[in-house]
């Protein structure tokens, strides 16, 4: 074996060593930082435990927003089978609405309540997050409207 | 009487794309000079009809015609005239014909460029054929901007409030043009594998559109960020939002390549990596486009879309690189090695350079797909977020900064580590002194944010050292400056992002007319909120005075405009910047009593993240300009012993 031919085989032995690292390293980076998207109705069939991070997703239940104290902001999100009241403290995204669809992140408090620490809304008119979409499909509360 | 022009255009440009693929591939493969001929006027003529649908389709935006669908749905009669125009690409059908059109001004640049040689040239034109055809088959069965309304209707529907706004209007052209430009490295690389011209030929025909995708890219990537900054009123410059990502790909890729294609151009080293990089990365920005417009993900950037849409770039996308790559296996094996390197060289650093930014987009890929693909295997919805990123990608460019100041200190085939050593030294106590000084004056007191900055300062001082080693040698030429800056650009932005992340304060609270807010040293005064009417919206606008140690500096005045015609509102932030801070305040929701909600931050650095993204582009506006002006550099052709 040659030298050239030598070198490239330890280039290629190095480069599986580090790419099956990497990966195992990636994979378990991955394992870790997961957060899952539920529903309401995910929510009453699945029970999720206080404290663990997910995206909780739905529409804004007319009626429910509630301002204050403070910064604070409370809302219900619901799918039409099930709701999940949410507490915020900041500033609602620019095109966040009652009745419409939204994905808040965070964690249930033992309480029941969902303590969101961010919330996003939809960015588009026309737009409606597939998270949501989805969610309202499999509550039967979807329809696909015209405009 | 535009949408006709508009349609005829198109269906001409897709049958001159066609003329220009069939005579393109043909002369790269018979090398005919009268099917080359064809091929460069078909290719032109292609690009003419293409300018001419896109004026037609801006046409249509100006003069608000509404029998026009795409007009009727996204444009307004009271929409300011500026507006009217970005919102041509501010949807779905429209940002495609840009697509389009960025690929018609690429051919027209390899027509004219005609580097390479005319065989190289002529087949790259027929890749390039091949992609216009498929994208233009693509506008005009699934997503034609010019179908008619009737009855049109009086008014439209306006455009999305968030892209009413002067930066984003040209983050969508940057980035295409950098996404598209890829396309024409891409086209070279694959007519090097079709007429098998595997050489470093391709690679310094190919090298001045690259600059230009990768410039245009870096600039998109940043004005993206810096829209995102200061519109969606988080404070926050990146989000890992997956469309971000689908930026970033192409970006990492097309940095090594850049790398990597200098070491071909030079001394044949990786020449089969640097094609299979090309490949790479048209193909991420084909990918990044897939996830775009499909809609398959949850984003700022996803229009209303039907899945119709989404299948037919898959199949643009699986042909394209499927494609491509069976024509490297085909070809690869023919390619000879390049002359071999010693361990300690420019060459290994390059090739430390890709592994490195191959790796980070790899980790961003997965991040960025993993959630489709689990979706696709069992119906589990999950997002992948922030803390993933931080612990996969920040570590590999952690690394990837340390060893950066090397490369372009070592000599080709054999480097000296010693005298690079010697040269970089005062950068080594530059960077150390910085980082001293961060954590005894930085508040909060961070580790994290003084190991940052003592990298960012390594970097920066590393290029400074760089140019000064060089001048000392030969007079500085523009090629001397291409690295540096780039480099350097590299590590302000890392300072800009450090100071962001590690040393922001926030403050939001509910005030009264008269209350203050304290934040990051300032006094922000609530002098309350009046009404304001815009061209095509109204706003409330909110009086904060400033003050720093009882003095007033400056007044700011955020505002919550409320869109009516799209039944939007859109908060417009007021940014105070001292060119290394940033003071933020964005107005929240009215609580009633005259009591609002408000947002402040103040971002130590945060300037320093698009500065540096400028200077980069920068960098590689110099490389580009030497390109073009200087003869190629000379291939080292010693051998090494």
């Amino acid at each position: 074996m040659n030298r050239k031919k030598q070198r490239r085989l330890w280039f290629a032995a190095a480069l599986v060593v580090a790419s099956i690292g990497g990966a195992a390293l990636v994979i378990a980076a991955l394992k870790d930082n997961v957060l899952y998207f539920y529903s309401p109705s995910d929510l009453q069939s699945r029970g999720v435990h206080p404290g663990v991070a997910f995206h909780l997703g739905g529409l804004v239940k007319p009626g429910s927003l509630k301002r204050g104290p403070g910064s604070e902001v409370r809302f219900v999100v619901t799918d039409g089978h099930a709701q999940v009241p949410v507490a915020y403290s900041g500033v609602l995204p620019d095109l966040f609405r009652e009745g419409q669809g939204v994905v808040a992140a965070g964690a249930l408090e033992s309480d029941g309540v969902f303590d969101a620490s961010e919330v996003l809304a939809k960015h588009d008119e026309r737009y409606m997050p597939p998270d949501v979409v989805d969610a309202l499909k499999r509550a039967g509360r979807w329809k696909e409207h015209g405009s | 009487m535009t949408g006709e022009l508009g349609q005829l255009a198109l269906c001409l440009a897709l049958a001159l794309s066609l003329v220009q693929a069939i005579a393109g591939l043909g002369a790269g493969h018979t090398q005919s000079p009268l099917a080359a001929r064809i091929a460069s006027h078909a290719a032109l003529g292609f690009a003419v009809f293409v300018c001419v649908a896109f004026g037609a389709l801006v046409a249509a935006f100006v003069t608000s015609d509404f029998s026009i669908l795409d007009v009727a749905q996204n444009s307004h009669t009271l929409k300011p005239l500026f507006y009217k125009i970005t919102g041509v690409w501010g949807n779905h059908e429209g940002s495609m014909l840009l697509w389009v059109l960025m690929l018609a001004i690429y051919t027209v640049l390899t027509v004219l460029g005609r580097r390479g040689g005319m065989r190289l040239t002529s087949a790259a034109l027929g890749v390039e054929g091949l992609l216009a055809v498929a994208f233009l088959l693509y506008i005009l069965l699934a997503s034609n901007p010019f179908l008619r309304l009737d009855p049109p209707p009086i008014e439209g529907a306006g455009l999305n409030a968030l892209l009413q706004d002067p930066g984003l209007s040209f983050h969508p052209p940057t980035l295409y043009l950098g996404y598209v430009g890829l396309s024409a490295t891409f086209a070279y690389a694959a007519a090097a594998l079709l007429t098998g011209e595997v050489d470093a030929g391709w690679a310094r025909a190919a090298r001045p559109f690259l600059l230009v995708a990768w410039c245009a890219l870096t600039l998109g990537i940043t004005a993206g960020s810096w829209w995102a900054y200061y519109v969606l009123g988080w404070g926050g410059f990146w989000f890992w939002d997956p469309v971000e990502n689908a930026s970033l790909m192409p970006w990492l890729v097309a940095t090594a390549l850049l790398h990597s294609a200098l070491a071909t151009e030079r001394t044949g080293a990786f020449r089969s990596w640097t094609l299979l990089l090309a490949i790479g990365a048209f193909s991420l920005s084909l990918i990044g486009t897939f996830l775009v417009r499909s809609g398959v993900l949850t984003s700022v950037h996803s229009f209303a879309n039907d899945p119709e849409r989404g299948k037919f770039i898959l199949c643009i996308l699986f042909v394209a690189i499927g494609g491509a790559l069976a024509l490297f296996a085909w070809r690869a094996p023919k390619l000879e090695s390049g002359t071999a390197f010693e361990p300690v060289s420019r060459e290994s650093a390059l090739l430390l350079n890709n592994l490195f930014l191959t790796a980070a987009a790899a980790t961003v890929f997965l991040g960025t797909l993993y959630p489709l693909f689990l979706e696709a295997a069992t119906g589990t919805r999950i997002s992948v977020g922030p803390p993933y990123f931080a612990v996969t990608f920040a570590p590999l460019f952690v690394v990837l900064l340390m060893l950066v100041p090397f490369g372009p200190r070592l000599g080709w085939r054999r480097g000296n580590l010693q005298s690079a050593m010697q040269t970089l030294a005062p950068g080594l106590a530059a960077a150390a002194l910085a980082g001293a000084l961060a954590l005894a004056i930085g508040a909060p007191r961070s580790l994290t944010a003084a190991a940052a900055v003592a990298l960012g300062v390594w970097v920066i001082a590393a290029s400074v050292l760089d140019l000064r080693s060089r001048s000392q040698t030969h007079a500085l030429s523009l090629h001397s400056f291409a690295s540096a800056l780039a480099h350097a650009g590299l590590g302000v932005t890392l300072l800009g992002i450090a100071g962001t992340i590690c040393w922001k304060s926030e403050a939001l609270e509910v005030v009264s007319p008269g209350q203050s807010i304290q934040v990051g040293g300032y006094s922000l005064q609530f002098d309350g909120v009046s009404a304001v009417a815009g061209p095509n919206y109204t706003a409330s606008r909110a009086a904060i005075e400033v003050r720093r140690n009882g003095t007033e500096i400056a007044r700011l005045a955020p505002e919550m405009r409320s869109y009516p015609v799209e039944g939007q509102a859109v908060s417009k932030t007021a940014i105070r910047t001292t060119g290394y801070s940033d003071l933020y305040v964005a107005l929240g929701d009215n609580r009633g009593g005259g009591r609002w909600l408000i947002r402040a931050f103040v971002n130590p650095l945060a300037p320093f993240i698009w500065l540096g993204g400028g200077l980069m582009a920068l960098g590689g506006l110099a490389s580009l300009l030497c390109r073009l002006r200087l003869p190629l550099p000379r291939p080292v052709l010693a051998p090494a012993e």
